[in-house]
């Protein structure tokens, strides 16, 4: 068995506002084991990057985290106090975040930000702390690290920027890195290039990731086992293969339709998912996916058991349910994946 | 202004304390200064007996260095401190608004003489422009009105015409141009409304300034002349007795504070409730 | 196609801004932003086009748009040439080239009602009045899938889907030939990106409508485009049908962004082409002209 490095267990956040109280996390349960990178999958709305931000205890007033507990290496990360926090954040959790930009101070050269965190993580001297940023800088892809370390990350574009503070994050060599959209504000060519040094850092390196993103694209051609959440709640969770092969939730299915496929022909008709995502600040009591659903029926309005089909895929909805119970095993499919 | 901005500004004045409070300082003073002759004295009565008396039961607030009732006068000054004070704020947020508004939208040369004409009159020191205004008109409370809202107009125009470029970039006002909408109709239907918050909060600090200029303008002899009262007026006077009778700069002093506060908290209330209510993404 | 007119003319192209001034309000540094494009949209055509942050494509659209005015060139629509004309002048042309924008958080006024934010255009050119535009402004709200009780709530109460629906009935409400759809979908869900771009196929069928469709990458555009242009550095850098496109790339540089499509597939790992020239940190393009190297598919190669 692989070590469990991360679990998460029932976790409710919601932010007060003045229409009432806004529940973006709803209840959701997950684990990360060491070593695997996984995707954590949504529309706007979804709840995925207000999770990342309640695992790294960033989640400000007026939101707070109202239920549930959070575990790292089987240590209660919930209640922890900011001190506690500090040591951990950085050191053994890591994070990137979508605009690269706002991440870094821009009147310091990239080298005395990143021998700082080196020396303050990895208690180097500073010669030590420089060579090792050297080195993290050629191992993100950034030629000429001795010159770049003395410049200001306005002489960085996007791309290179977003490469530095996958540097930073990894410099204290965390155990799990959580990167919240890490290519969404870059060019698509720079994406493909961000997303082949997180290819080669899945390979590379021990550390766990987990990437919260939009876009299936980059689950499909980075992560492991993918997390697809909906309203608050995980909607579906498995391997790749399965979330993109063997979908077995209605959302699950019409998101994957709803991409344009790489081989279709011009002016070829989209299929997307009609309706708009659910209020959160009344969310439905039952699915949240409920009312675009093709195959809604009435007892989708009570809250739907998550169904596990297969070891480690596991769906939430009343239709898997009531396959699951007819056929008491589910031939479907053959094969379990792994 | 449409009526559910207004059922905003209510909401939020009555889901908050302070809100209620500071409109009922403000109704207070107002009422005050309205009604300052029901207090049953004359302001200016000077009586020699009765210099320099602490607050009692004849005299709540006490009275001054000239034995003049403390509590009339502080109601006869709210009159003026309170019409100079808003009536200003009027005037230089009118004047400030319109300037930032034109030059932060056209741009281009008018910005640019505009701006520079801003510059040279902050730089101006305020006492050379009072001296010199001073000459050429007679002190009444119109022409304080007019030196104070002239003084005090440039912040007012700096962070409109700055709030106005970052407005006129979005997309709204970009698709409005797009689709022939005249300047004005520009700026009265897409600029102005987004402008709203920023005007209030210079509204409101100018109502603060405006008080408090009156006091030094008074002070230089270029006020409301003696021996008629204004709050700011009291203040400068009760320099001298600071250490013999606190109460003489505590009662003008603590009036100007709460309108003062008052008028911020419900600055505050204002920009929250016509700022549109955006969706939490 | 090809019997089609000639709708929109974009004719040597150039627009140029101000990087710095010195004290004499004279330019010291100038960005050129286009540089020299020339493309034709005909009637009922749409007419992708694309490139990364900074490769002009936005401003191409402002340009047709009029918000800017050019440092160069000609845009002729329907055979008039827009450049010299004043606001006077170009008010017929305000009401048949209309615009929707990217963001739909900031392309609508928060402060008007869905009724007024429609009606804004139709009143500027005088279509409809009272009661009849009311009326017109409701049909089209159902027709752009939202409802008549719509009418009088506020922007800050709609899904962002929901806000660029009303955006494009408010580009309909004057009934136009043209949109420059800027973005129209990057700030949306995939989900929604669907729903909106089948709306823009269907709506164009049913006006009619001739459509210049602004795009940072190539997935969704070839589900709307007839014929795609590709812009990097200010300048044009290959134009061709869209199947010919995506089958045949000739630049190097839609090549690299045709591979930077990321495949939805995860047993098909993408086959990158990395071209550290045209990725990455950006220089000027190359100045080579477009040139035809099959009919209707140019490409500018030196």
């Amino acid at each position: 068995m692989t070590k469990r490095l991360l679990s998460v267990e029932d976790l409710q956040v919601s932010f007060a506002t003045r229409d009432g109280e806004n529940q973006a996390v709803r209840g959701v349960s997950f684990h990360i084991d060491a070593g695997e990178t996984v995707g954590i999958v949504g529309e706007s709305g979804s709840g995925k990057s207000v999770t990342a931000k309640a695992i790294m205890s960033l989640i400000m007033p007026p939101g707070r985290i109202t239920a549930g507990n959070i575990e790292f290496r089987g240590e209660r990360l919930t209640g922890l106090s900011e001190k506690e926090w500090r040591s951990l954040r950085g050191n053994r959790i890591a994070m990137v975040f979508q605009d690269p930009m706002t991440s870094l101070n821009p009147v310091k050269k990239i080298g005395q930000q990143l021998t700082e965190v080196i020396r303050r993580h990895r208690g180097l001297n500073k010669e030590a702390a420089v060579a090792e940023a050297a080195r993290m800088l050629l191992q993100v892809g950034i030629q000429n690290p001795e010159q770049r370390l003395k410049q200001y990350p306005h002489e960085f574009s996007g791309g290179m920027r977003q490469r530095v503070m996958i540097a930073m994050a990894l410099s204290c060599q965390p155990e799990l890195l959580i990167a919240d959209e890490p290519t969404t504000a870059l060019d698509a060519t720079i994406q493909a290039q961000i997303l082949d040094l997180f290819k080669e850092l899945k390979e590379n390196s021990d550390t766990a990731i987990a990437l919260i993103t939009h876009d299936l694209g980059v689950v499909a051609q980075v992560c492991t086992r993918v997390i697809v959440m909906y309203g608050g709640l995980i909607m579906e969770e498995g391997t790749v293969e399965d979330i993109f092969y063997r979908p077995r939730h209605p959302y699950t299915e019409g998101l994957l339709r709803s991409i344009p496929k790489r081989g279709g022909g011009s002016r070829e008709r989209l299929i997307p998912i009609e309706g708009t995502p659910p209020d959160l600040l009344d969310p439905p009591p039952g699915c949240p996916f409920m009312e675009r659903c093709p195959h809604a029926f009435a007892r989708c309005s009570e809250r739907p058991p998550v169904v596990e089909l297969t070891p480690g895929h596991r769906s939430m909805c009343w239709l898997v349910e009531s396959v699951q119970n007819q056929t008491a095993v589910h031939a479907e499919g053959g094969d379990s994946g792994e | 202004m449409n009526r559910s901005k207004w059922k905003n500004v209510k909401d939020e004045l009555f889901a908050n304390g302070l809100g209620v409070a500071a409109l009922l300082t403000l109704i207070v003073f107002t009422l005050g200064a309205v009604f300052a002759f029901l207090s049953g004295y004359d302001p200016n009565a000077m009586e020699a007996m009765a210099r320099l008396k602490p607050p009692g039961a004849g005299h709540w607030f006490g009275t001054d260095d000239y034995g003049r009732d403390y509590l009339a006068r502080a109601l006869y000054g709210g009159r003026i401190s309170l019409l100079v004070g808003f009536a200003s704020m009027i005037v230089a947020t009118g004047i400030g608004a319109t300037i930032g508004v034109i030059s932060g939208y056209f741009g281009g040369w008018l910005d640019n003489l505009l701006m520079r004409m801003l510059d040279v009159i902050m730089s101006i020191p305020s006492f050379l422009i009072l001296l010199l205004l001073s000459v050429y008109l007679k002190p009444s409370v119109g022409n304080l009105i007019i030196i104070i809202a002239l003084l005090m107009w440039m912040n007012v125009a700096r962070v409109v015409r700055a709030e106005t470029m970052t407005i006129k970039e979005r997309e709204y006002v970009l698709y409005a141009k797009a689709s022939g909408q005249s300047a004005s109709g520009i700026i009265w239907r897409h600029i102005l409304p987004g402008l709203v918050p920023v005007i209030i909060v210079g509204a409101t600090n100018n109502i603060a300034s405006a008080i408090m200029m009156e006091s030094s303008l008074s002070f230089l002899g270029f006020g409301v002349q003696p021996p008629n009262a204004t709050w700011g007026s009291m203040l400068n006077s009760a320099q001298g007795y600071i250490a013999q009778a606190p109460y003489l700069a505590l009662f003008p002093g603590l009036l100007i504070l709460l309108t003062v506060l008052s008028f911020n908290v419900l600055g505050d209330i204002l920009r929250v409730g016509f700022e549109p209510k955006l969706m939490r993404r | 196609m090809s019997e089609s007119k000639v709708l929109v003319d974009v004719n040597n192209l150039q627009k140029h801004f101000s990087k710095g001034k010195d004290m004499r309000g004279r330019d010291t540094a100038v960005l050129k932003a286009v540089d020299g494009v020339s493309f034709q949209i005909r009637q009922g055509e749409t007419f992708g086009l694309v490139g990364e942050s900074g490769s002009g494509k936005s401003t191409v659209g402002r340009c047709l748009l009029r918000l800017y005015d050019y440092t160069g060139g000609e845009v002729f629509f329907d055979g008039q040439p827009l450049g010299k004309l004043g606001e006077k002048g170009l008010k017929p042309f305000r009401r048949r080239i209309q615009s929707i924008f990217q963001d739909p958080y900031s392309s609508l006024n928060l402060s008007l009602n869905v009724l007024e934010l429609i009606s804004e255009p139709m009143k500027i050119h005088g279509i409809y009045k009272g009661e009849e535009r009311k009326e017109a402004v409701a049909a089209l709200l159902e027709r752009v899938g939202l409802k008549r009780e719509h009418l009088y709530r506020f922007p800050h109460e709609f899904s962002g889907g929901q806000r660029q629906r009303i955006s494009i009935a408010r580009a309909l409400s004057v009934r136009p030939e043209f949109v420059v759809c800027d973005e129209p979908i990057s700030a949306l869900d995939v989900s929604v990106q669907a729903q909106v771009v089948n709306m823009l196929e269907d709506l164009q069928s049913e006006f009619g409508l001739t459509y210049l469709f602004i795009a940072h990458d190539l997935s969704m555009v070839r589900h709307i485009s007839d014929r795609i242009g590709v812009m990097y550095g200010g300048r044009l850098v290959e134009v061709a049908d869209s199947d010919e496109l995506y089958d045949n790339p000739l630049h190097p540089y839609t090549k690299a962004l045709l591979s930077s499509i990321l495949e939805t597939d995860p047993r098909k790992g993408s086959q990158r082409i990395r071209l550290e020239g045209y990725s990455g940190e950006r220089e000027a393009a190359a100045q080579a002209m477009l040139r035809e190297v099959s009919p209707g598919h140019y490409v500018a190669l030196d």
